[in-house]
Parts: C-alpha cells; structure tokens; sequence
C-alpha cells in the first residue's frame, strides 16, 4: 500500500435506486492492491448492495466503476462485453458469499469444485487438475483424502475454507467476501481469518470484506469504510476508525460492541 | 380401406410444417445450436418420440422410403407405431433397410451399415441441454451457450473418473460440434459418437416436450469432450452376435430363460439379417 500505486479498483459516485428507495447513494471507494477494505454498518445499510455493485453482480443507477487489470490498462466494468466480464471473475476475480451453498456446487466433490476455474479455463488434464485441486484443499486445511467428497458432508467451516480454495485456485487478485465468517461459531471463524490473513498476504490480495463484525473487520483489514443508509459516513484506516471514531453513527457502532 | 385422405400429408398441417422446417434450416445454419420452436401436441405421449416425428413430418416428401428404429430395432413397438403412423398419414413407403431408406428416424443407435449422402438420419431427444446437469436455470444455459461458457461440461466428466476411475458416461456423451457448440447427442450409446464425425448424411434431432431442434450437417466435425490424459474411448464390444456372428458391432443383452440364461445379439435388426442372409447363400 504505497502512495503512488494506483488503485486496483475505483468507483466514482455509485448509487443504486430500487424505485424510489436509495440502497447506495453517491459513493466513492478505491482499493489498491494488497489493501483488505472492510465495509461495516448494520443490516439494510446497503453494504451487500455496494458489494454486489463493485464486483458487478448488480448493474448500478448512475455513476463510474474501473478495474485496473493484470497489465495496469484500466478497464471500464460498466460497459465491459459480457463474455470478458466472465473471463475477468473466472480468473482474476474471487467471490466468497456467506452462505457456502451459494459459492460452490454442492452435487460436485471438492476437487470438482476447485477444478472447476481451471477446467473453465483451458485445463483439459486430469492429473494435473486433481494436483492442483489437492494442492489447494491442503493449503485451506482440508485433508486431501477428503477430495472426492461433496460439500454436502463437510462442516460449515470446512465448507467456507473449500469455497475460498475455488476461487484462490486460479491465483486472483481481487477477492470480494460477504460475511465469510457469518453463522460459524467463533473457534471455527477464527481458524478461517487466520487462513484469510495468510493468504492475503502470501498473495498480496486486494480485498473487499462486508462484515457487520467489528473484530472480523479489526482483524482483517486495512482500512474500514462504515455504511448508514446508503452512504459511506466514515472511512479511514481500521484502527483508527474503531479506536477514535468520528462520525456520531460510527461511535453508535463501535460503542455497540459488547465486550467480554 | 384408405384412410389417408382423412389426414393432411405426413398429419401435420402446411403451415406447422413451414413453421418446423424454418427452424430445421437454423438448425443447419448453426450446427450443434438449439433452435426453439412451437412444438406441437401430437398423438402420442412425450417421451415417444414426439420431437422426431415432427421434424419426419416436416421433411417428408411422398417419394421418400421410411425406416423407424428402436434401439436399433425395426421391430420394437415405437418403431412399429411410428412407421405404421406415417403410413396411414402420408403413404410413404417404408423400409426396414438402411441403404433403402431416405429418412430414418431413430432413437438411441446409429444404424451399423454407413450412412450415404442424401440420407437424413432424425433422432428423438429427450433432454436436448447437456448442461442440464449442472445448470438448472434456461437463461443460463443459453447464456453459457451464447458466451461458449463450457467449463463445467468437463466438471462432469472429471467427477466421472474421480468416482469411478474412467469418464462412466456411456450414452448422451457430450460432443462439440464444428469447434463451437456443445451438444447432447440424444441418448445414444457412445459406441455411436465416432458415426457422427464427418458423416455424409444430415442428421437433425428433435426435442418435442422440451421444443427445440437442432442438426449437425453432411461433413460437420463432432468431436466427443474428453481429458488429455483420459481419453475418449469408445465402448468396447466383448464378443459377436449369436445370431449372426457379427463382431465390432453393438449388442443388446436378451434373457432367455429363467435361470438367468443370456445370448447377446446385434441392436441393429437390419444389420443382423443382412449378416445372416449373407451367410445363407
């Protein structure tokens, strides 16, 4: 995170209306490579919207969305041919959504689920895909005996860690994560943000995470933006934001947070 | 008696069959891509042949011989009443021949003997998407289609050898057709894939319940997906016939007695008469 890289992704007054309800309202947000952005605030906030408005799941209203990509040429994701925008979410795109059952193939094994990116992009060996599968399931602490089983039978965690290995396999460098620890009990959460922690680091990952867990946020990121009604009322780096909060809505937050 | 006249030609009205064979003509245009079109009810159940029999009427001209298979068969019930339908409907000729027949409509096999130009061979489809499997969703589908999103047809196949250590998929066994489109083949067996590259006949497919028809053309390569390291194999045929000693061809297991006896014998009738013919004189 040196000042004069320029940002990976930037978006540029972004809204969305359903009707006449705001869900985003005029945001403006970079992320720069190797830089984990949290995005923080309490349901309805508009912080799933904003998310699928970044990683181009949901078309917005009005404003201005770029990708700088593997060549640093900046690419235009509003006006992106469909075909290239699949290309881009295959290989240099990761998303990890809160409920594994809607990131991965439940009726396929894991190492079909991990294969799946490679196969999609030209991989047309067998060996070499289930290599590449198992050499990823051991990196997310699944055993690799446990290859040829289906999500169906994995725990919740080991499900969430199968999910992140499918989209790593291809090596992206944009990783967008909705609540990745939400409904997971907090030994298990704290196994998958260790794994998290690693991995953006050994791979200088750019991330998005959407969390209404002040500790997921602190733990895993850089910077934190926090989302009321639509709008980004405050951003700054994480520390400093749950620390010494300045927007009245973000000392709510923050002094919301039980302690044990 | 007879009865024909009471039946427009081939049953269907001239408007249907206009409507069916602009779809065929799409169909050839873009090899492999599944054309919608308004199929009708016709009268027999789904799951009959209700597809191919509409793409028969609608090409069918009143000097074309007619052969209808069954597994190969000419003589199973769906053959039967098909053949008997277009008799009583248009009063075409029919055959159990293959080198006789202009039309052959057929579910599940590829006739043994080679097909010639000029030949158009119909098959009955029942599930015409082979990304059915993994995508529920149409819209999708024609999306993946659209964009030749095809990376999980080989999710399949790669679940076939991680379960059974080989691709276990022996019939509707995915092909890509001219170096672009996807296609099921219709449930034949796999044994038939290879007849499929580079054939001199027409061969059009019909998907009545699902409405779609689509066609792969005279000399159209059709190529089965596979892994490099797992190779395309065609299904080996242990044995030959017990009627005709045919070898190299598919058989069919029959039963014949209660204490579990079984012969297998060729799947395709005509082929196995021929052979025996052959060997009588």
């Amino acid at each position: 995170m040196t000042g004069e890289e320029s940002p990976i992704l930037s978006a540029q007054g972004l809204s969305k209306f359903y009707g006449s309800r705001v869900a985003c309202d005029n945001i403006d947000i970079e992320i720069y490579p190797g830089e984990v952005l949290a995005i923080a605030g309490e349901s309805g906030s508009g912080k799933s919207t904003l998310l699928n408005l970044l990683s181009t799941q949901a078309e917005p209203s009005s404003g201005t969305l770029v990708y700088r990509g593997r060549d640093g040429s900046p690419i235009d994701l509003r006006t992106l041919p469909e075909a290239r925008r699949r290309h881009l979410l295959r290989t240099e795109w990761g998303f990890v959504r809160q409920d594994a059952r809607d990131g991965l193939r439940m009726n396929v094994s894991a190492g079909g689920n991990v294969g799946e990116r490679l196969m999609a992009i030209g991989w047309r060996n067998y060996a070499a895909i289930r290599e590449e599968a198992s050499g990823w399931l051991q990196r997310v602490e699944i055993e690799t005996g446990r290859i040829d089983d289906k999500p169906d039978v994995f725990s919740g965690g080991m499900r969430q860690r199968l999910q992140i290995a499918r989209n790593m396999v291809t090596k992206p460098r944009l990783v967008f994560m909705d609540e990745p620890t939400g409904g997971l009990d907090v030994s298990v959460q704290a196994r998958l943000l260790d794994l998290l922690r690693g991995l953006v680091a050994e791979h200088r990952l750019a991330a998005v995470i959407v969390t209404h867990d002040l500790a997921v946020a602190r733990l895993l990121s850089h910077r934190i933006s926090i989302m009321k009604d639509g709008q980004i009322v405050e951003t700054g780096l994480t520390d400093q934001v749950l620390d010494d909060p300045a927007h009245p809505y973000s000392q709510l937050l923050v002094s919301s947070v039980l302690q044990v | 008696m007879n009865a024909a006249p009471e039946y427009n030609f081939a049953y269907l009205d001239e408007h249907t069959k206009r409507m069916i064979r602009r779809a065929i003509l799409k169909a050839i245009a873009i090899p492999g891509y599944q054309v919608p079109f308004a199929s009708r009810e016709m009268p027999m159940p789904y799951g009959w042949g209700t597809g191919g029999v509409q793409v028969t009427a609608a090409i069918l001209g009143r000097y074309d011989v007619l052969k209808v298979i069954d597994q190969g068969a000419d003589d199973t019930t769906n053959a039967v009443s098909i053949r008997r339908f277009f008799q009583k409907t248009a009063g075409v000729r029919t055959t159990t021949r293959t080198e006789e027949a202009s039309i052959i409509q057929t579910r599940h096999r590829i006739p043994e003997a080679p097909l010639k130009e000029g030949q158009v061979l119909v098959f009955q489809v029942p599930i015409p998407e082979p990304l059915r499997f993994l995508e529920p969703r149409e819209t999708e589908t024609r999306r993946m289609h659209a964009l030749e999103d095809y990376g999980v047809m080989h999710v399949k196949l790669y679940e076939d050898i991680a379960r059974h250590g080989q691709i276990a998929t022996t019939y509707a066994y995915p092909v890509k057709v001219a170096d672009r489109y996807v296609m099921d083949p219709s449930p034949t067996p796999k044994f038939d894939n290879p007849k499929m590259n580079d054939c001199p006949a027409l061969q059009l497919f019909g998907a009545g319940r699902e409405k779609r028809i689509y066609a792969v053309p005279p000399y159209t390569k059709v190529v089965s997906l596979d892994f490099e390291d797992h190779p395309f194999e065609r299904t080996r045929v242990a044995g030959s016939c017990e009627l005709c000693g045919s070898g190299g061809v598919f058989l069919d297991e029959i039963v014949t007695g209660d204490d579990g006896a079984r012969i297998f014998v060729c799947s395709d009738t005509d082929h196995c008469a021929n052979a025996r013919d052959r060997e009588a004189q």
